[in-house]
């Protein structure tokens, strides 16, 4: 039998310190005052779970209960304080959009840089070159400054040059928010194409509608803890148990328009 | 809905490995691609951020040297009493500026590149060597400037002096690679740590025999000069001026032997070990700091 697991984690906690001062002149007031220095704060409590290669994950949860704190951890930027985090293959993805991009530097001349950030060479920057660019339909813009890049087309670039990296696991964190219809509907196609080819997918969103066509699985993290771990409708019905049931089925009908039907 | 079915089966071949790339100096070189990209990225921008651009890279050191000139030279008059004092003072200024420019900018790197930090899992250690080399590559025009002068003030390439331009560069690399790694981390967690790098700036420039001549040292101390060839930095200027200055006098085989300290070869290869030493120290003290980085920069 080969391993079919494509992410692990174990009991993977991370503890942030919430510091109030970064200058010495402010630490030394707030001593003075006898005030506290640092807080710390769980930001994800223990959380446990394996995907198999292939797999597509829509990871879910209220703003701030430390959705992107597990991405950051599954692609290597944090550690966890405790717990232990495993991953086979290439990762590639978007947990920020525009991270990475240079404004005085030309579109052209990002799109290389980011790509050697997420681990391509020069040779296959080259040879991907023209499809990114068109796929991130930025024209003529191509030789001027991202500077001057509405943040509609810093999103594009962004997902672009992640799309075209031979990962096989992709990370997208709510990059799809910017962005208009078209393009979101452009970027939910491409991102059902590389989950057809065998990518284990953790895609994070709000939307009931893009989740229900996009995953296999939904995680949902509640301050910090996994609260669900399941089958998709499942997890979307759990996202709204307090809700009283008009009002669930009301926004989710709402964001199925948004979203469900572009696909 | 979706089912099994949806996700083919893909065997990867590769081990379940911890996502987080190996950080350390060595792992740098191993992203060479990455560093050139970032070294080119950071001289271009300087290119196109203004029209005269890359020029500003040198009319700091140039009015710096006009000024050590003026008040040192003219005011002070050690024009008169140095041997071509105003080469003496320009192959320091190189070494010293090179190293100055490798703390400062150093010390930003990591802040200033936030956003590539904050994206994949690169070692970090790659920002302040960015930020060395893009210093090192503006050495190389003052380099020519210097040519061209001693040059005309009688200078001729010998040997030994070569082995003595490689071994102040080697030196100053490395302290300042060093540096750059301490402080780069440092400014993450405390914002003004660049104001105690401008201190060590002053410190430095004049720490060095650059504006003054090293004998000046050796007199006023008596001949005790132990801690201050415990400094790297004398080294790198002293066998910078060795390689470029010494030719340029009117006996540079009487200059090498009265205005050089005796031992200048051992002494270099001592402050280059202990460069090292500072730098393994800095490294250890970057590992510590770096799992932190990322988490603190927002
Ligand atoms: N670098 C950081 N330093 C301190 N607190 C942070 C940091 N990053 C995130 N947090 C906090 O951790 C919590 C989880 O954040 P995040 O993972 O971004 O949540 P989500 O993506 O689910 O909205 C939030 O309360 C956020 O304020
Ligand atoms: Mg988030």
């Amino acid at each position: 039998m080969t391993d079919k697991r494509s992410i692990v984690v174990r009991h993977v906690s991370k503890t942030f310190t919430l510091r109030y001062h970064r200058t010495i002149k402010q630490m030394s007031i707030a001593m003075l005052r006898q005030q506290e220095l640092s807080d710390s704060f769980l930001a994800v409590d223990d959380v446990s779970f394996t995907v198999r290669q292939g797999e597509s994950i829509g990871l879910m949860g209220l703003n701030g209960s430390g959705k992107s704190t597990l991405l950051k951890m599954i692609n290597g930027i944090m550690r966890p304080d405790s717990g232990k985090v495993l991953t086979r293959g290439r990762t590639a993805g978007l947990i920020a959009t525009g991270a990475g991009f240079h404004p005085q530097l030309t579109g052209r001349d990002n799109v290389y840089l980011n790509a050697a950030i997420l681990g391509m060479s020069e040779a296959e920057t080259r040879r991907k070159f023209d499809s990114i660019v068109e796929f991130a339909e930025i024209g003529k813009f191509l030789d001027s400054p991202v500077g001057h890049y509405s943040s509609g087309m810093f999103a594009r670039l962004g997902f672009a040059v992640a799309i075209h990296v031979d990962a096989d696991i992709f990370l997208s964190d709510e990059v799809l928010a910017v962005g208009d219809r078209p393009f979101k509907r452009k970027c939910l196609a491409k991102l059902q194409e590389i989950r057809e080819s065998g990518t284990t997918i953790f895609y994070v969103s709000h939307s009931a509608g893009s989740v229900r066509s996009m995953c296999d699985r939904v995680l949902v993290l509640e301050k910090g803890r996994l609260g669900f771990d399941g089958p998709v409708d499942e997890g979307i019905r759990y996202l709204h148990y307090d809700d009283d049931a008009e009002n669930a089925l009301d926004a989710e009908a709402e964001m199925d328009e948004e979203l469900g039907a572009d696909i | 809905m979706a089912t099994e079915a949806a996700a083919p089966d893909r065997i990867v071949h590769a081990p379940l490995n911890p996502p987080w790339s190996q950080q350390g100096l060595l792992e740098v070189f191993r992203h060479r691609y990455i560093l050139t990209l970032l070294v080119r990225r950071e001289i271009s921008a300087r290119y196109q951020s203004s029209v005269l651009g890359l020029m500003w890279s040198y009319v700091n050191p140039l009015t710096q040297f006009f000024i050590y000139y003026f008040v040192m030279g003219i005011l002070f008059g050690r024009a008169n009493r140095v041997d071509a004092f105003a080469i003496h003072v320009f192959t320091g200024l190189i070494i010293v500026h090179f190293f100055t420019e490798t703390m400062n900018a150093g010390t930003r790197s990591i802040v200033r590149n936030k956003s590539l930090v904050q994206k994949m899992a690169v070692p970090r250690e790659m920002f302040p060597v960015a930020s060395m080399l893009v210093s090192l590559f503006h050495v190389g025009p003052q380099l020519v400037i210097l040519l061209l002068a001693t040059t005309l003030a009688g200078w001729r390439p010998d040997p030994i002096g070569m082995v003595y331009a490689v071994l102040a560069l080697l030196i100053s690399m490395t302290i300042g690679t060093a540096m750059a790694l301490l402080f780069s981390a440092a400014n993450v967690f405390l914002r003004d740590v660049g104001n105690a790098v401008s201190i060590l700036t002053n410190f430095v420039r004049f720490g060095v025999p650059m504006v003054y001549p090293f004998t000046l040292v050796a007199a006023r101390f008596r001949g005790h000069t132990n801690l201050y060839l415990l400094n790297p930095m004398v080294e790198a200027v002293l066998a910078f001026q060795r390689a470029f200055w010494v030719g340029a006098t009117s006996n540079p085989a009487r200059t090498a032997v009265v205005d050089m300290p005796p031992n200048l070869f051992w002494l270099c290869i001592r402050a280059l070990l202990i460069s090292l030493a500072i730098l393994v120290f800095a490294q250890s003290t970057f590992s510590r700091l770096e799992r932190r980085i990322p988490e603190r920069l927002l």
